[in-house]
């Protein structure tokens, strides 16, 4: 019987569904989380996320191939349309006939989730580059805006680099943040985010990169086509070097640095702006 | 001249260095550092310039005053134009700074040759300490050794840093002769024998103790100047192979010249950079390291240059047809890499593919073929692509349609002299 299953999203949630479809021998339709209920001919049913059936699912699907598990987990990020079906399948899959069409990227259950993780793998090692971080008052803090749930990959990388210091990622698109303090990280969904303006200090280190960005380019050999296939202009909103005059221009009255930019569980950059004559307004 | 200024006269005085890669070297995070290297094979661009190449590293020169005069340079002696230099002090700011808000992977340091190449290199190893010691900097630093600097130096140097470069820049003794009459060849081999023979010794150390410090974890890597000289590509191909067999080079950078002086014995300042034959250069150099070919498989004697229409592999591959087609269900890996269109990821995940079943034709686009190249040199389980016919002409025309969109635009420019109508 086909049956189209409400869950709440969740890796867990998913994997109850995956446990849910054997216990009932029901084969899922389609997946829905979040508010908006779906109409369809067929018959739709909630699940519940129970940890210990989507550890047992997780399991079973480890000792088959390790391999599997982790596609499984980062095939759940990926903005793959319809991707619990896909994954879904290929655990389906699994159970029936072993790992053996793993190995055949060309598989036609494998493929678009190997395709998918790849976009996401794509897209995370281009981030690893291209996010960037402002100093609020010590406090580093960045914006990304991806296509897949990139923040649980990416937040290793920056939570090893940057251990020491206190800093934040905010994902634009999927409305969370990775929060790290030294020995900890955390990711937690965040509505509505608005990046403090830049105070004296990082103003001018904003600037001296936008310079460098202008100056290392060669004239002879400029290329547009070139760099925008290397980099998509879809990431250029959160580059430092492709924002307008206003972001290298200092804001210092206190009000602005520690306004609603201080996400929650990090106290506000509250440090006041040194004394002395106003900015220079001077743009890159 | 402050810091903004310096940034500017010296990045611009560091730009035409065609070195900007992280990759070979891992550093993991170490507790109280800030910073990790952590770059498998491919480096980690942080942005792209306006001319398309990925910038790593903040690459700039800590002064652009030189005592040498080679001819080729902005910053030669005689050249007539501003001067700057950083303290040690303001450049590590800079790349901390830089580094924390993920501006860069670390920093590449160069330098004019400031009164001497030694008492230059000692600045340098300055700025390296103040990262590495002061500010705990535990990511990615490049930096020059300058030829002509005494050999404890260098020692020094390449504990401070990942990778350690001597550029060759003119690919022959005649061309150093002529063009940079303060180098000799013997002054830039020795630092590379040296950093060699170096690099060695801490890896059998590093066997031995685990914390033995590590010299230039990452290697060592040179440039070489493209179109200053009249070298061929033959001679520069060959310049290269030696160099990763004899020097064990991790990387060879080729930097298509970019006329910036007037100078009669180089090219004059409208002759347009060779970016072409850089990028043929490119390609040949992935073949020798990636896909086991050598440098007189590609060239010889009487053809010293590559064909502009089509890549090395292709043109060899055109050259060899007899070779082909390959049976992808049979064939070795090293037979796999030698077919256009299959590179060293598809070739694996074909041997992986195939042990599940026999591969057919529309199999292998899904393992990242390129079938518009493969589709005339491959065979899969004894069939061709259906419908296809073609003789060497239509090879060539096909391939060079093939490979045009993926061409950087100025090189598809170039390349617009040889219509394929023309060469039918
Ligand atoms: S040594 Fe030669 S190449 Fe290097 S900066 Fe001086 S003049 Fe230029």
């Amino acid at each position: 019987m086909d049956v189209i299953y409400h869950y709440d999203g969740s890796f867990e949630g998913f994997l109850s569904c995956v446990f849910d479809s054997y216990a009932h021998k029901e084969i899922p339709a389609g997946f829905c989380s979040g508010e908006d209920g779906v109409f369809s001919l067929f018959n739709s049913r909630t699940v519940l996320t129970d940890p210990d059936h989507a550890a047992r699912v997780l399991q079973k699907v480890a000792a088959l191939s390790p391999e599997a598990a982790v596609l499984l987990r980062r095939g759940f990020l990926t903005c793959l349309s319809e991707k619990e079906l896909h994954l879904f399948q290929v655990v389906a899959k699994l159970l029936r006939e072993g790992p053996g069409f793993l190995r055949n990227r060309s598989d036609e259950t494998l493929y678009p989730v190997i395709r998918a993780v790849q976009h996401l793998n794509g897209e995370v090692h281009l981030l690893k580059g291209f996010v960037r971080f402002s100093d609020l008052g010590g406090v580093l803090g960045g914006e990304i805006e991806p296509k897949n749930r990139v923040l649980p990959v990416l937040g290793g990388h920056f939570s090893a680099r940057f251990h020491n210091e206190r800093f934040f990622l905010y994902d634009r698109t999927h409305k969370e943040a990775l929060f790290h303090v030294p020995g900890q990280s955390v990711i937690r969904p965040l509505a509505d985010f608005q990046m403090a303006p830049p105070d004296k200090t990082e103003a001018r280190y904003r600037l001296l990169w936008k310079r460098f960005y202008d100056t290392i380019a060669i004239k002879e050999r400029e290329n547009p086509r070139l760099r925008m296939s290397n980099m998509p202009k879809r990431y250029w909103g959160t580059m430092t070097e492709f924002q307008g005059a206003e972001h290298f221009i200092p804001r210092t009255s206190p009000g602005a640095v520690s306004g609603p930019g201080a996400p929650a569980g990090i106290s506000a950059p509250g440090t006041p702006p040194p004394p002395g004559p106003s900015a220079p307004g001077s743009g890159p | 001249m402050d810091v903004l200024e310096k940034l500017t006269v010296l990045t611009d005085a560091a730009k035409y260095d065609a070195a900007c890669t992280s990759s070979g070297g891992t550093r993991t995070a170490k507790k109280g550092y800030i910073g990790n290297t952590s770059t498998a094979s491919a480096g980690c661009c942080h942005t792209f310039s306006a001319d398309g190449r990925c910038v790593t590293l903040l690459k700039v020169l800590l002064t652009n005053r030189c005592v040498y005069d080679c001819k080729y340079c902005v910053n030669r002696r005689s050249n007539d134009t501003r001067r700057a230099a950083f303290t040690p002090e303001e450049l590590a700011d800079l790349t901390i700074q830089f580094y924390r808000r993920n501006y860069i992977e670390g920093l590449f340091l160069s330098s004019g040759v400031f009164r001497s190449p030694d008492y230059t290199t000692e600045l340098m190893i300055r700025c390296l300490a103040l990262l590495r010691e002061q500010y705990r900097f535990n990511g990615y630093i490049h930096a020059k050794a300058i030829p002509g600097t005494a050999p404890e130096l260098v020692e020094r140097l390449g504990f401070l840093a990942d990778r350690l470069s001597v550029n060759i820049e003119l690919p022959s003794e005649a061309g150093l002769n002529s063009l940079a009459p303060d180098k000799t060849k013997g002054a830039i081999l020795a630092p590379m024998r040296q950093i060699q023979t170096r690099n060695r010794q801490s890896r059998e150390e590093l066997v031995k103790y685990r914390h033995a410090p590590r010299f230039a974890p990452a290697g060592q890597s040179t440039q070489l100047i493209v179109g200053a000289t009249r070298d061929t590509d033959f001679h520069i191909l060959r310049l290269t192979q030696g160099l990763y067999d004899r020097y064990g080079l991790k990387r060879v950078f080729y930097s298509a010249y970019v006329p910036v002086v007037e100078h009669a014995l180089l090219p004059a300042k409208d002759v347009k950079p060779p970016l072409l034959r850089e990028h043929r250069l490119y390609q040949a150099d992935w073949l020798l390291r990636f896909y086991g070919f050598r440098a007189e498989e590609l060239l010889d004697e009487g053809t010293q240059d590559f064909d502009t229409r089509v890549d090395p592999k292709c043109s060899w591959a055109l050259a060899h047809l007899d070779f082909f087609p390959v049976e992808v269900n049979t064939a070795a890996y090293e037979t796999l890499l030698r077919i256009p269109g299959v590179g060293v990821t598809s070739a694996r995940r074909i041997l992986s593919a195939r042990r599940v079943g026999p591969l057919h034709i529309d199999n292998l686009k899904k393992l990242g073929v390129v079938m518009k190249r493969a589709q005339y040199f491959l065979t899969a389980s004894g069939k061709m692509a259906e419908g296809l016919r073609f003789t060497p002409d239509s090879v060539l025309r096909g391939l060079i349609a093939a490979e045009r969109p993926l061409l950087p635009q100025q090189e598809a420019v170039q390349l617009s002299l040889f219509d394929p109508a023309e060469t039918a």
